[in-house]
Formats: structure tokens, sequence, C-alpha cells
């Protein structure tokens, strides 16, 4: 795309002009729908196509980190909430790594892996850690004792137990952190352009090139992503999530019960 | 251990204002023996306080980089040494947002780029904007005649791109003077590092592409110099008056074939503004930034960049330096 892009602003400009009436939103709308010249001139922006680009690649750089940071803290998570040790561990990691913002870790980790899509990866898969990490082991842990005790009980393996006892029963806090990552990683994600990695971000981090509408264009487009893969999780936490679980949380609203008030008669 | 630290970061502060004020005594013989003529008459610089200032209220806009940073507070600093009731609004941004602000009346005045108000706001093609310093000046002035905004004179010092690297790399290709030289030697199997936003500009890296036929690879990062240290780039987009040109270590390439339109400081004023301040007002604007050639304002960005100085400070050693404040 960046080569076509390219050798499209040599012979002329195959694009319309910016336009000039319309309001901010319907300006940013328009910047969505439709490829336009830059503000500073010669080349050609916005569009389905170049934001299409820039999403895939957005998105690439985002998932990867998320994946790989689930990789990572889920297990640790499971093991450190299985055997009830590590609280300090998990806290702290936590609190210290949302502590440390994305933008210096960028500039810190160019002197190790150098410029590039590891360095925005790694710096997302971070910024991801923290809350699954801590979640997982604050699900696990809160899973009652002695349906614990009971699994342990019928001859069930500690593994056993992990899998079909404990996690199922975490799933709901342990997708929590997950969403609340994924959100915060997308959202971050804008910050790749700084490392070399287009993204969603270019069109908000270049206001000579892309305008007002560019900004404002791309936000609502990350904004829009954020919102669908908060959505496409919750529908994969309740699909994840056991049916007795679903079923008793629903139960537990339809069964409440209204303490009747007799209306007082006459003292016999 | 936090003690420790801060024993530590105490003394490395101590140090740097020895160190400064060291300089800062070298930079007042260098004026007393050479530059300044009226030797003895330093305080026929000073800003007079004017009493009758005070009712006059000035909101100092600026963008969000270190030179805009020092530059705001110089003006602020020289208004309120007049006597003009300041307030200061320095961190607005892009110029859209500065611009905007200015329009609607949030701020008074903001230091802007000719060439970048030129592009940025009359949509004036790069190619198009006159590369002589006054003819841009004098076209960017019609254009602000729509928006009831003035621009006021210019600095003697601008702020534009440079081809830069380090002294080494300089040497590997036997230290070109010209971008036109350094093309021929260096091909285009090199790495030039850009902030993200160079990559689609025609006062950029497609600038360098049609105007001398270069087309490195293009790293986007915001790294400049230090891309250049890492050996992440060969080559990095500088700007004239950045702070670490001021040291040995990088070596500049003349951009002999003009890609570069003018960028020239002026302060944009809002016309009521201009007269609110009235002749006095407007001179101090044009006697403060007098000194500002580019040495001293790669000085003053390196005071702020390398030596980790407050813009406020710096604004303030300056204008006591060059004798307009006591």
């Amino acid at each position: 795309m960046s080569e076509a892009l390219l050798a499209q602003a040599g012979g002329g400009i195959g694009c319309k002009p910016a336009p000039t009436d319309l309001g901010t939103f319907p300006d940013a709308f328009d910047f969505i729908a439709e490829e336009r010249e830059s503000i500073s001139g010669g080349v050609c922006i916005g569009g389905p196509g170049e934001l299409f680009d820039l999403a895939s690649s957005h998105m690439t750089v985002s998932l990867v980190a998320l994946a790989v940071a689930i990789l990572i803290a889920a297990p640790v998570g499971l093991w450190l909430g299985h055997v009830g040790r590590g609280e300090f561990l998990a806290v702290s990691v936590s609190n210290v790594g949302r502590a440390v913002p994305a933008l210096a870790l960028l500039a810190f980790f160019v002197a190790f892996v150098g410029i590039g899509f590891t360095n925005v990866a790694l710096v997302l898969m971070l910024l991801a850690v923290p809350p699954i990490l801590t979640n997982t082991y604050v699900g696990m842990r809160q899973v009652d004792r002695e349906t614990v005790d009971a699994a342990r009980g019928v001859g069930l393996s500690e593994l056993q137990i992990v899998r079909r006892v404990e996690l199922p029963l975490a799933i709901p806090i342990i997708f929590a952190g997950i969403r609340l990552s994924a959100v915060a990683v997308v959202a971050t994600a804008t910050i790749a352009p700084l490392g070399n990695v287009r993204s969603l971000g270019n069109p908000i981090i270049e206001p000579q090139t892309y305008g007002l509408a560019g900004q404002l264009g791309a936000a609502i487009v990350v904004a829009l992503i954020t919102l669908a893969v908060d959505g496409s999780l919750a529908a994969l936490q309740r699909a994840l999530t056991p049916r007795g679980l679903r079923r008793s949380l629903r139960q537990l609203r339809l069964q409440r019960t209204y303490f009747p008030i007799r209306r007082r008669t006459e003292v016999p | 251990m936090s003690k420790l630290i801060r024993a530590v970061m105490a003394l490395a502060a101590l140090l740097a204002v020895v160190l400064v004020v060291a300089a800062c005594g070298d930079d007042d013989d260098d004026n007393g023996g050479g530059a300044q003529t009226n030797g003895g008459a330093e305080s026929a610089d000073l800003i007079e306080r004017d009493p009758a200032n005070s009712d006059t209220r000035i909101t100092v806009g600026s963008k969000n980089f270190d030179e805009q940073y020092i530059l705001g507070e110089i003006y602020a600093q020289a208004f309120e040494a007049a006597g003009f009731t300041v307030r200061k609004q320095l961190d607005l941004g892009s110029e859209q947002v500065a611009f905007r602000a200015l329009r609607n009346g949030d701020i008074d005045a903001y230091p802007e780029y000719t060439g970048t108000a030129l592009t940025s706001f009359y949509r004036v093609a790069v190619d198009e904007v006159p590369r002589d310093r006054d003819e841009s000046f004098e076209q960017l002035q019609q254009e602000l005649e729509g928006d009831d905004i003035t621009a006021m004179p210019q600095t003697p010092f601008q702020n534009t791109y440079l081809v830069t690297s380090t002294r080494e790399t300089a040497e590997q290709f036997g230290s070109p003077e010209t971008v036109t030289e350094l093309v021929e030697e260096a091909g285009n199997d090199v790495r030039l590092s850009g902030f993200p936003e160079c990559r689609q500009r025609t006062d950029c890296y497609l600038g360098l592409r049609d105007t001398y036929d270069w087309t490195p690879e293009f790293v986007s990062s915001e790294g400049q110099y230090e891309d250049l240290d890492n050996d992440q780039a060969d080559f990095t987009m500088g700007f004239s008056t950045d702070g670490p040109l001021s040291l040995d270590r990088y070596y500049t390439y003349e951009d002999d074939q003009e890609l570069f339109p003018p960028y020239y400081v002026t302060l944009l004023t809002r016309n009521d503004t201009v007269e609110a301040l009235g002749d006095a007002g407007q001179d101090v604007i044009e006697r403060v930034q007098e000194p500002l050639t580019e040495e001293v304002m790669r000085e003053l960005n390196s005071r702020v960049s390398i030596d980790k100085q407050t813009p406020r400070r710096v604004a303030a050693d300056y204008l006591r330096e060059a004798g307009f404040t006591q």
C-alpha cells in the first residue's frame, strides 16, 4: 500500500482535494469513507483502503501482544492461584507494570531489540500482562475452598482440579482481565508509528498530513474496533462459562422473591 | 534507596547549576568584549516596566515542544517585564489546535514558523512557498489579514529540516557538504529515520525523493539522534536548532536545492492585541528576539533537552544574559 501511495504521488494525485465545507464530524466520516489529498499535499490519504491497511497492521501487533501476554500471564496466574502463594508477586508485578508508561518503554527497549515490530509488540505485551496475571490469580483464589476440597475428596488430581473445577469457576474474572488488557492494548497501539510500525495512530499523530478529520476519523475507527474486540471477548466468555454457573446467576435473579407485606387488619 | 537516589539527583542538579553559572559568566564576557558595542550602557537593553500596561491582559500560547515552550516563555516573560498582565497557555499540541485557539481568542499570540503557517493554515503547496525569507513572510501576512491576525517581525534564526548523521557516518562517505553530494556517495541503500509524519510529506521524505531522487529506507521513529547513536538509522531528519547539534558529534548536510521552505519564527498576534500592545509592546517583541540566532537557539534548546532545565528558567536566563532583565 505504501508503495502504491508513493507511486501515485509521483504522477499526479488520483484523489479529490480535502473538502473544506464540512463540519468537524462530517469531515471525519468523509475521511473514513473516501480517499482525499493530504493537508500538506502530494499524497492520497484516508478512505477504506488506507484505513483497512492501518487497521490490519494495528490489529496484528495488538493481537500478537495480547496472545503472548495470555500465554505468559495465564499459566503463571493459574499456578500461583492454585497453590495460593505469590500474592505479593502477582500484585507487585501488576502495580509496577501499570505505573510505567508505554511510551517510555518504547524508547527504553530500542537499545535492546531495536526499532520495529518486536519493540512495539513487547511494550504492548508488558501492558497486557498485569491485568491478566492479577485477575487470573484472584479468580482462582476466590473459588470456594470447600468445592476444591470436595474435588480432591472424590479423587481428582491437582491438574484435574485446576482444569475442571477452578478454571471454569474462575473464567468470568479471568476474562474480565483479558478484556481489560485487550482494550488497553488496542487503544495503546496508536503509539506504534513511533516504533516504525504503521497503525491507526498514524493519522492521529500526523496532523500536517491528516488534519483534524484524520485524527478524529482514526480515533472513531479505534473506538469502534475496541468496542468490537471487547464485545467478541464478552461473547467468548459467555460461551466458555459453565452452563451451571450461567444458569445459577440467572436463576438467582428470577428466584428473587419479595417479602409479602400484609395489610394490617383489625385486631381480633 | 530512594534517599540515595535523591541525594545523587540533588548533587547532579547542583553540578548543573554550577556549570551553567560558569557558562553564563563566559557568555557575558564574550558579549562585553565583542559584538556589543555599547559595552558600558548595558541598561539600554533593559525592558522598561510601564505601570499603565497592567490593565492589558495577554495570553501567550505555544505548541508542545521544547523550542516552543522556550519561545513562549521568552515572549511571556518579556511582556511581564514590560508590565503587562500575562497568562500562559504553553501546551497547545499541534499547530491546528494552537491556530484555532488563536482565532477563537482563547490565546492572543503564539510563535509559529512561516513555512508551517503557509502550508498548514492556508494550504499553500510546499513547492509554491517562496524560498526567499521576506517574500514568504509577506505572503503569510497577506493570508493572515482575512483572519484578523498579524505576523510580528521574524526571528533571525529559522528552524528548518536538516539531514543529519554522526560524524563517523559522514566520514565514511567522504564528508559530503550537500545533500546532492551525499546522495551521490551514499546511494539508496541506507536508512533515514524521521518522525512518523515525515514519510508522507512533500517537504520531508517525499521531497527528498522528488528533489534529490533519494529513496533511503524510512524508519518511522522519534528517536532522532538516539536512532543514530543506537545504529537504528544512518541518517535522521534533524532540525537546524536542535540542542544535540550544539555537540560536536553530529554532521549536517546543506539543502543545496532548496527543498525546504523558510521556517523563521513569527509571533502570530491577534489584531486587537497588537493594538493593545501599542508601539512599546511591539518593540519589546522585536528587541527580545533579536539575539536569537541559530547558535543561540540551539544553545537554549540544549539547555532543556540535554541539561534538563525547565523552559521557564532557560527563558529567564536568556533574558538576563542578553541584558533585557536584571
